[in-house]
């Protein structure tokens, strides 16, 4: 059964929330989380970022990595190169993935600065940020196994979905954790806990509230 | 010597944890259990030792441009032979249990960040030093908070339940029950932040006892609290002003970048 629209963008934004849940981009988000506009303009570059790498990836893995079958057709294969039993997924996953996705942040980034100055001044600072960022990669990796068919991963559409939901989630974490340490900046922190420790603190809260979302709709993540 | 200084300044001095702050995704996501914990810093070990000395040793040869990009690329290699040898070496709960986060140490800033600021600049030998000094300061931590969110979260110690303790009739210690939630996601960020305070005390308490003894003239200024939303007083006001607050900064040790590296 394919997974539908709604159930991927519930799933991935509140109840497998990639920072609060899945552990994934947690430099960017206590690392640019201080002002409220830095991690807007961190979130949209993620979202923008993680949507196009999700497709990208999407769209190795299923056509070039995974071998032949019903499902999905092996590019490799159609043009009479060999392909083995496996597939190219376990030697070139992690690297074919990586290479892709520093590739296109850099190809973004060069569009960006072309076409768009206007979003190139504001999203610019972050994008050069997001190639080590381990939410995009992460979520590459996640889209080749999660959601009930680990063995095949999500269709290119979907991935494409899942990755732009993920940003989403990821820019809902940073606006509310932002917000969050502008008050705890004004209060009275125990010298101890000052900056990083409460943000850590804050963030457990935070995941905390999250798991109500659980079985929300009755999706099972 | 100096190589050796090389390995037993990292742990402690140089923690990618506690003191860099690197590395937080692998090191909040598999802290559930020490088996995890251990596991996943050997892996992080094993590749950041390969690539420190592959990058040591091609660093003449690497154009300054596409350094960053070299380095990936060695980094990932590296990677991909680690997540094919767990994949043959450990059991299978380990593997599940690690799961995406095996091949996201290509991603994980500890080893860029080791690439670009050691390996880059050092011999392949210190940068052997360098990297098992790191990898172990990674277990150290990893340990630490696994040891924690294990044995109050899950009840159990290296997979082994903690059973009540009985003299003759009279229980000692009783059946522990686990506080659920700590091996759960919020409890990764609260034991963290709670560990992360610990050190910062501790480094505090430390760092005051230091001044306090080299210089006994200048007087304590009072208060334990931030003024919140003042720029830190003029250095009239009791020299260094020990106790003036950096709202929003993290206090612990003293060579901490100014941002976490994403």
């Amino acid at each position: 059964m394919e997974v539908g629209y709604l159930e991927l963008a519930v799933g991935s934004i509140l109840i497998s929330n990639v920072v609060l849940a899945k552990f994934l981009g947690l430099c960017p988000f206590f690392g640019v989380s201080r002002r409220t506009s830095d991690a807007v303009g961190m979130g949209l570059a993620v979202i923008f970022v993680m949507s196009i790498a999700s497709a990208a990836t999407a769209l190795i893995y299923r056509h070039l990595l995974l071998p032949t079958n019903l499902e999905h057709t092996n590019l490799l294969g159609v043009l009479g190169l060999p392909v083995p039993e496996g597939g190219y997924v376990l030697i070139l996953k992690t690297i074919s993935f990586i290479l892709v996705i520093a590739g296109l942040v850099q190809f973004v980034e060069m569009v960006l600065k072309k076409s768009a100055p206007a979003l190139y001044r504001a999203l610019g600072i972050y994008l050069p940020l997001i190639t080590t960022n381990c939410a995009v990669m992460g979520m590459a990796l996640l889209n080749t196994e999660a959601w009930r068919d680990p063995a095949n991963g999500l269709p290119v559409h979907l991935a494409t979905v899942n990755g732009f939901c993920g940003g989403v989630g990821f820019l809902l974490a940073m606006l509310l954790m932002s917000g969050i340490r502008q008050r705890l900046a004004e209060r009275r922190v125990p010298k101890a806990l000052q900056g990083l420790p409460i943000a850590f603190i804050s963030a457990g809260l935070m995941a905390l509230a999250f798991m109500g979302f659980t079985k929300l709709f009755g999706i099972a993540v | 010597m100096s190589l050796l200084k090389e390995f037993t300044d990292k742990p402690f001095k140089h923690n990618p944890v506690f003191v860099l702050v690197l590395g937080l995704c692998p090191t909040l996501a598999v802290t559930t259990s020490l088996k995890n914990g251990v596991a996943m810093a050997a892996a992080t070990t094993a590749v950041l030792v390969c690539a420190n000395i592959l990058i040591s040793l091609i660093r003449r040869f690497v154009p300054n441009q596409i350094r960053i990009a070299c380095y990936i690329v060695v980094i990932a290699g590296f990677v991909t032979m680690v997540e094919i040898a767990m994949k043959a070496i450990a059991p299978e709960a380990i593997n599940k249990a690690l799961g995406i986060f095996i091949p996201l140490i290509v991603v994980n800033c500890i080893i860029l960040g080791r690439a670009e600021a050691f390996a880059s600049k050092h011999g392949p030998l210190a940068s052997l030093m360098d990297g098992l000094g790191i990898g172990v300061g990674f277990l150290l931590a990893l340990v630490a908070i696994a040891l924690v969110r294990e044995v109050l979260g899950a009840g159990t110690l290296w997979g082994y339940r903690l059973t009540p303790v009985t003299v003759g009739p009279t229980t000692v210690i009783p059946q522990y029950v686990p506080i659920t939630v700590l091996g759960m996601a919020p409890g990764a960020f609260i034991v963290i932040g709670l560990l992360f305070g610990l050190f910062s005390l501790v480094g505090n308490r430390r760092r005051d006892a230091a001044r306090l003894v080299a210089v006994p003239a200048v007087p304590q200024v009072a208060g334990d609290f931030p003024k919140p939303k003042k720029k830190p007083a003029d250095k009239a006001e009791g020299g260094e002003a020990p106790s003036e607050p950096r709202p929003s900064e993290p206090q612990p040790s003293e060579p901490r970048p100014p941002e976490p590296r994403p």
